[in-house]
């Protein structure tokens, strides 16, 4: 990577979507990533994921944009194994992915529920920089394979609820007094 | 031996498992299949046992559970099931707005093409009502024209639906 949007113009805060906004159901569009619009949308959506506390990844369509752009940082997460630290990809796709894993995942979309979702555990997406449009290429496992596969699923109009294993897979989320 | 379907349902507090357990065991009924879980906070458990208790019997041992009003119990006999033939396995998810008829107008989707609900929960969350379910799919059914037929009902009800097949891996 090399420099970050919010290095390049200053990340705003935005208010996060939640599910039932038919927003989140909407497959985004492909973007021009140096378009100036999609360089700031990419330093906004930094903002917002660092300041959404345990947020390890924020799509487009979660701040009511319906384009293919998302940030992902799991550096700072337990379960993190290898990282990338903090980066944007537009028009993201997915090259390969292997290694099936099944856990319980969670969105600050959908904010009272979490799912059990298969994922694979290694994974190789292909995406563009905002800004530059340079290619790059993550090869991603564990974790951080999860969290990009999640935003991926966000950029495709998919929520984790339409991945979870089986009807007994949904739950709502503990709340600790 | 006797088959029994054992509901409980109420307000949850720590123990009413072990507690309707611990009668059922000192009963000498065998728990077979069950499920519990929370209903909006509320506890619920049905089970099914066998052994030589009659549901009489069985329903005065667990009184000590109803006493206080706070759950009830319902106990009756069942007969055995040889089980349905199964179909193709399929996951249908549902979520959106929350209104009234969702339920009814997705599984009449599913009932119409001859398809067998066999697993199904549903979760309100604030606004965001969420439809779980496996569906088993008799060979005559094509998934292609329910899984169209299901989003014409779903753009009527302003949610989102998918169906996909229901993946197992043998490892």
């Amino acid at each position: 990577m090399t420099r970050l949007p919010d290095e390049v113009c200053d990340g705003r805060v935005l208010d996060v979507v939640r599910a039932p906004d038919r927003v989140l159901s909407r497959p985004g569009t492909a973007v021009d990533p140096a378009a100036p619009e999609i360089v700031q949308l990419a330093a906004d959506l930094v903002a917002t994921m660092r300041v959404s506390p345990g947020c390890v990844g924020l799509a487009a369509a979660q701040v009511g944009v319906s384009v293919r752009v998302f940030c992902v940082d799991v550096s700072a997460h337990p379960k993190t194994r290898g990282h990338h630290g903090t980066f944007v990809l537009c028009n993201a796709e997915i090259v390969s992915a292997s290694r099936n894993e099944k856990a319980r995942e969670g969105c600050l979309s959908v904010p009272d529920l979490t799912g059990d979702v298969k994922r694979a555990s290694r994974l190789v997406v292909r995406g563009q920089e905002p800004g530059t449009g340079a290619e790059v290429v993550i090869e991603a496992e564990a974790f951080e394979a999860r969290a990009l596969q999640h935003e991926l699923d966000h950029c495709d109009g998919l929520l984790f609820l339409d991945r979870v294993s089986g009807a007994h897979a949904l739950h709502a989320r503990q709340t600790y007094l | 031996m006797t088959l029994l379907a054992i509901t409980v349902l109420g307000h949850d507090r720590p123990g009413i498992i072990a507690g309707t357990t611990g009668v059922l065991a000192e009963l000498g009924l065998n728990i077979e299949d069950s499920t519990m879980t929370l209903l909006r906070g509320h506890f619920a458990m049905m089970l099914i046992t066998d052994g030589d208790a009659d549901p009489v019997t069985v329903e005065m041992a667990l009184s000590g559970l109803t006493a206080d009003g706070s759950l009830s119990v319902a106990v009756r006999e069942i007969p055995a099931e040889r089980g349905s033939a199964r179909g193709t396995a399929y996951l249908l998810s549902v979520h959106g707005g929350d209104r009234p008829g969702i339920v009814s107008r997705v599984v009449a989707e599913v009932a119409r093409v001859g398809g067998n609900i066999t697993d199904l929960t549903t979760r309100l969350a604030g606004e965001l009502y969420v439809l779980i379910a496996e569906v088993d799919l008799p060979a005559t059914a094509d998934p292609v024209a329910l899984e169209s037929s299901l989003n014409d009902v779903a753009v009527d009800l302003g949610v989102g639906v998918t169906l996909r097949a229901l993946e197992s891996d043998d490892l």
